[in-house]
């Protein structure tokens, strides 16, 4: 059951970047052109998903267990540190270049896009190389969000 | 700055963003986590026992959905203007980048935001600062 919610959940975060135009990289360059024709849709995107998203949240965050019974695995706070902000900088200096964030880019596989499946193979080495790099200078934090 | 109304399409963007608070919501309360995409992939990387079906279920809903789409409607166009050389630094600066950080767009930007999170707005405004800057460095300085 909770792998059958999961699956339905990625599906509708699918139909969502879908319709919303966040799986076209060249619209989230649009959003992040401000100096050029500015395309604002994706402020849009984010605002939708947040006023959704914050009903949701704070009903969430007053459970003890899920509505399938499970155990709430929500994030608790951490402080703020030098490597969030290093690490969202360089995300965002690729999310920039190419248009794609971790979501739209694994959509646009099941596009059948190759430049997609080059994306994603690159993003999935850059995560082996920050887990190799944790892994010579320490352990591992538990991957969270 | 101009805005760019022949491509500003408010009705989709404000639609399929409740779309994504739904499928967050969803998540939260039935599974009770959080729905970060890269999240979810990176921990497919270090594989544990009996936490590895709910990551590929949902990344598999991820991939089918524009499957399912295309059996009821013309999928919406998609371009991307980078090359192959750019497509894999940039690859490699979000996969670094989203660990490093803890979360990406949706993980920071959408559930984040939404739990009042500060570290998520602070990840939030650096991502984006970024993209900015990087979309303002490539299409005006360089002008590519």
């Amino acid at each position: 059951m909770h792998t059958l919610m999961s699956f339905v959940a990625g599906l509708v975060f699918g139909f969502g970047l879908l319709l919303s135009g966040m799986s076209n990289p060249a619209k989230v360059q649009g959003f992040l052109d401000l100096a050029g024709h500015w395309d604002p849709s994706l402020a849009l995107v984010m605002g939708g998903a947040i006023l959704v998203g914050l009903f949701a949240f704070r009903a969430a965050h007053l459970r003890v267990r899920t509505l399938l019974g499970g155990v709430m695995r929500l994030p608790v706070p951490h402080d703020l540190s030098k490597p969030l902000v290093l690490g969202s900088l360089a995300f965002g200096v690729g999310w920039g270049l190419a248009g794609f964030c971790p979501g739209p880019a694994l959509v646009s596989l099941g596009t059948g896009e190759i430049k997609a499946v080059v994306f994603v193979a690159a993003m999935l080495g850059g995560m082996l190389v920050f887990d190799l790099i944790e892994r010579i200078r320490g352990p591992l934090p538990a991957p969270a969000e | 700055m101009t805005i760019d109304w022949t491509h500003f399409t408010p009705w989709h963007a404000l639609a399929g963003g409740i779309l994504i608070g739904v499928a967050a919501a969803l998540f939260a309360l039935f599974n009770g986590r959080i729905a970060g995409i890269s999240g979810i992939v990176a921990g497919l990387l270090r594989p544990m026992r009996g936490d590895n079906a709910w990551r590929l279920a949902f990344i598999g809903g991820l991939v089918v959905a524009p499957l399912a789409w295309r059996l009821f409607a013309v999928l919406p166009e998609a371009r991307i203007d980078a090359g192959y050389g750019t497509l894999v630094t940039a690859g490699l600066l979000v996969g670094i980048g989203t660990r490093c950080g803890g979360g990406c767009t949706s993980g920071h930007g959408v559930c984040g935001l939404s739990r009042l999170s500060p570290r998520s707005l602070v990840a939030t405004l650096s991502f984006m600062g970024a993209g900015f800057a990087t979309v303002f460095v490539v299409r005006h300085l360089i002008g590519a």
